[in-house]
C-alpha cells in the first residue's frame, strides 16, 4: 500500500513524462492545464500511466465527466446548471469546485484539475498506508 | 511520391507487436535537399515510419473500426543517422489500448545499432467528415500493399486475416486457410 507521498511522487513521473515539464513545476496547487500546460489528448496520455504506476482502472469519464459538459440536461447557453454542478459534485469528490461554481462557464472546466485533485482521486482507488 | 514510409511488415502479431523495414534510397527526391551534399532522411520521417507501423497495428486490433491518427509523441530519442543505402527496422509495441486510444513504444534500428526510439499517442476519432481520408477500406488496402497478410499472425498464434465484413466479392474465392503453412513458411491468403 503507497503512503501519500508516493503516490504523490508516481503522480509527479507520470506528468513530467506525459506533459514534458520539469518536476519543479509540479506544485499541489497547479492546475494541468493552465500552469501544466496539458491538452486533450494528455489526458489519455495522463489515466494510462496512472493505470500503469498504481495498477488500477480509471474507465472513460471517471477522471473527467465530460459526459456531463455535453449534456443539454446539465448544460445550459454555456453555462452548468445546478443540476449540472450537482452531479459533477457526486462524480468528482476529489476536486474543489467551488470556484468554479461562482462562474460556470462550461470553457472554463477544463481549468480546474489541479495535481493535488488528481492524488485525493488516486487515494479514492488505492489502498493508502496512514 | 505517395505517403508511405514503410516498404513492407516482416512481422505483425496482433494486438501485440508489429515489425516493418524502411530502406533508403538516393532515388527519393526529398533526400537532394535534406541536404544537398549529406543527404540523410529527417527524423520527422523516421518518426512518420514508427507512426505507420505503429498505427496500422492498432488499426487492425480495432477491426479498422476506429479512425487512428498520431495525436501525440511524449518522447523521442535519435542516435544517429539514416542515409541512402540504410535499412531501417522499425518495431512498435502497444503498450495499451483504450476506447479513446491507444499508444506504443517504437524502436528503430540499423542493423544491430538503436538509431532512434520514440512513444507514440494515437488518438480514435470518429468524427464523419473523416471517412473520407480514413475509410477501413484504405487501411486495409494498406496492410495489404505493405505484406502484413503474408507474415501476420492473430491474437492465437493463426494467420491474420482481413476482417470479413470488408473482403470483396472476389476475395472468398481466393482462399484463407485456417491453418499455418507448413515449416514456418509465410501462409498465403487473401490477395494483398
Amino acid at each position: 500500500m503507497p503512503t501519500k507521498e508516493e503516490i504523490y511522487e508516481k503522480i509527479k513521473v507520470a506528468l513530467v513524462e506525459a506533459l514534458g515539464v520539469d518536476e519543479d513545476e509540479i506544485q499541489p496547487e497547479a492546475t494541468l492545464v493552465g500552469d501544466l500546460g496539458a491538452e486533450s489528448i494528455d489526458f489519455l496520455d495522463i489515466v494510462f500511466r496512472l493505470e500503469k504506476a498504481f495498477a488500477i482502472k480509471i474507465p472513460r469519464g471517471e477522471l473527467f465527466p465530460e459526459d456531463v459538459l455535453t449534456d443539454p440536461k446539465y448544460v445550459q447557453d454555456g453555462r452548468v446548471t445546478e443540476l449540472g454542478l450537482a452531479e459533477l459534485r457526486k462524480r468528482m469528490p476529489f476536486a474543489n469546485l467551488d470556484e468554479f461554481a461562482k462562474n460556470p462557464v462550461v470553457q472554463d472546466f477544463g481549468n480546474l484539475l489541479t495535481v493535488a485533485d488528481m492524488c485525493r482521486f488516486v487515494e479514492g482507488k488505492v489502498e493508502v498506508t496512514p | 511520391m505517395r505517403w508511405y514510409w514503410i516498404d513492407r511488415f516482416i512481422e505483425f502479431e496482433s494486438g501485440r507487436r508489429a515489425k516493418a523495414i524502411k530502406c533508403v534510397s538516393l532515388a527519393e527526391d526529398y533526400l537532394h535537399d535534406h541536404f544537398s551534399r549529406y543527404p540523410m532522411l529527417p527524423n520527422a520521417l523516421v518518426i512518420e515510419g514508427m507512426a505507420q507501423t505503429g498505427g496500422l497495428l492498432v488499426c487492425e486490433h480495432n477491426q479498422f473500426t476506429e479512425k487512428v491518427i498520431l495525436a501525440k509523441i511524449p518522447k523521442v530519442e535519435f542516435f544517429c543517422e539514416a542515409v541512402p543505402g540504410d535499412t531501417l527496422t522499425y518495431t512498435t509495441t502497444i503498450e495499451y489500448l483504450k476506447d479513446e486510444g491507444a499508444a506504443v513504444a517504437a524502436t528503430s534500428h540499423k542493423g544491430e545499432v538503436l538509431q532512434a526510439r520514440a512513444e507514440i499517442v494515437f488518438a480514435h476519432l470518429n468524427a464523419p467528415w473523416l471517412g473520407t481520408f480514413f475509410s477501413p477500406e484504405a487501411f486495409l488496402s494498406m496492410m495489404r500493399l505493405l505484406g502484413a497478410y503474408r507474415v501476420g499472425r492473430a491474437a492465437d498464434g493463426s494467420p491474420l486475416l482481413p476482417p470479413a465484413r470488408l473482403l470483396r466479392p472476389g476475395d472468398a474465392s481466393l482462399g484463407a486457410p485456417k491453418t499455418a503453412a507448413p515449416d514456418g513458411a509465410a501462409p498465403q491468403k487473401v490477395q494483398p
